[in-house]
């Protein structure tokens, strides 16, 4: 019994890491964009069922949230506004031929055959291209530098988790993996913080006025499915914050979670006006300033940086990741709804109507 | 291995079907309308029967509670998302598919 179970698990990973290649070769080669990010979405599913296999829950939960779900929903908005651009394109040239009257001599490929159509033609002429042939062997070089890298590794010692275990009863959670990003290593996760903040802050300043995508009035069903999954996502959130403590979880994976519901009334047409809304800066700031505060008032109190009193260790982690989670979150959904491209804007005097908070759209 | 442990075994491969039908059917049905059926109907009565041996074999009830709450989760977001794509398929004017 014991030794068909291992067969059947080694058969498993094997088929795993099999598919994992070619889902990544599927997707890369794809001149199909759309299906390219179908497969993009599935890789990331099978990759969070890897990261399972190697019993990185923490990993696997991240991957499966913003890898697969958050990535591929921005994705495909990315390729949604890429093709409404196109067609923009193309009807603003159709006009300009039919006023100018005279045979079109402009005839790009990208507007006529799309995206697709180009990435087809790179792929025939690939080594005609110098700019193409430096990435390509930027790439390979940077391949071989990090499998030199992983190969000359030492091998695997007990050394650190021995170190992480023995040090678990000072930290003031139950769950190694929170142990160390926000207590032992807590410094590298106030600079993630910092870094999401900065992401953020270049989305704004690049698409300063959130206007959520207009269009058609959002499907009564639609609606339906927000009323019943967001009390449900919020609560889920919640939950995976507190169960960080103990168990896989924590403020990155809630903060995905609470993105989804955000991104949830972004995809219905939900009209609310982000830049109006004083919530959300504050929101998209509190992680990296209740960080900062706890780690200045660690320095004054205790000596030094980020150095949690043991009897507060529990408390203060679970302060951090809440404003962090409201942080990951604000910032997840800013950069799903901040990209506002041209086509976007509305044709002269709808705009007014565009940017009121309409009553229909909205849920009660 | 207990008597509840074997039922759920028994209904966790009594899934394999309906999964093995709906993929099959995403693959192999004529058009848009017929591959959703496949999918949707299928698959969520193969996930009922894992999510149904699984809380036999859950040691602790919540655990089984929360194994229903994701299944009832997935039915609502996969109704839901059917239609959705059906109703966006619709309003392109895809035709169902006929008997030729």
């Amino acid at each position: 019994m014991e030794n068909s179970l291992n067969y059947a698990a080694i058969a498993f990973d094997g088929v795993l890491a099999l598919v994992l290649l070619v889902l990544a070769w599927q997707l890369l080669r794809s001149p199909n964009l759309f299906k390219a990010i179908v497969l993009f979405i599935s890789f990331g599913l099978m990759l969070s069922l890897a990261w399972i296999r190697l019993k990185a829950i923490d990993i696997a939960l991240a991957e499966a949230a913003i890898g697969a779900g958050l990535t591929g929903a921005l994705f495909l908005t990315a390729l949604d506004r890429l093709q409404r651009r196109e067609e923009n394109d193309r009807e603003e040239q159709d006009a300009r031929w039919k006023s100018q009257e005279k045979k079109p001599i402009i005839t790009t490929e990208a507007s006529d055959q799309g995206l697709a159509a180009m990435i087809r033609k790179n792929k025939n002429h690939f080594f005609s291209r110098p700019l193409q042939t430096i990435a390509a062997i930027s790439v390979l070089a940077l391949t071989c530098i990090l499998g030199w890298t992983v190969w000359t590794l030492p091998p695997f010692s007990d050394q650190m988790s021995a170190l992480v275990s023995s040090n678990m009863p000072i930290s003031g959670v139950e769950n190694p993996v929170t142990a160390v990003l926000l207590n032992f290593r807590g410094y590298d996760t106030l600079l993630e913080i910092g870094v999401l903040l900065l992401a953020a802050v270049g989305v704004i300043s690049v698409a300063p006025s959130a206007v959520m995508r207009t269009g058609s009035s959002p499907s009564p069903i639609l609606l339906l499915l927000i009323r019943l999954l967001l009390p449900f996502i919020i609560l889920v959130s919640g939950y995976i914050l507190w169960i960080g403590k103990y168990a896989p979880g924590g403020a990155f994976q809630a903060g995905a979670v609470l993105a989804a519901g955000g991104i949830l009334l972004a995809t219905a047409a939900v009209r609310f006006n982000l830049s109006a809304s004083k919530a959300m800066p504050l929101a998209t700031g509190i992680g990296l300033l209740i960080f900062l505060l706890v780690a200045l008032a660690t320095m004054i109190i205790c000596g030094n940086y980020l150095q949690y009193p043991v009897a507060l260790a529990g408390t203060l982690i679970l302060v951090i990741e809440a404003a962090a989670t409201l942080s990951i979150a604000a910032v997840l959904v800013r950069l799903f709804v901040g990209v506002k491209s041209d086509t976007d804007n509305p044709a002269p005097g709808e705009d007014s109507q565009t940017l009121i908070f309409e009553e229909e759209n909205t849920i009660k | 291995m207990s008597l509840t442990d074997l039922l759920g075994t028994f209904l966790i491969v009594l899934a394999i079907p309906f999964f093995w039908g709906g993929s099959l059917g995403l693959l192999r049905f004529p058009d848009i309308y017929t591959r959703l059926h496949a999918l949707t109907k299928a698959d969520n009565l193969g996930l009922g029967l894992v999510v149904a041996g699984s809380i036999l074999m859950s040691k602790e009830w919540t655990v089984g509670v929360k194994l229903l709450l994701i299944w009832l989760a997935v039915l609502v977001a996969s109704t839901i998302s059917c239609y959705l794509i059906a109703n966006a398929a619709r309003k392109r004017k895809i035709n169902p598919w006929k008997i030729p």
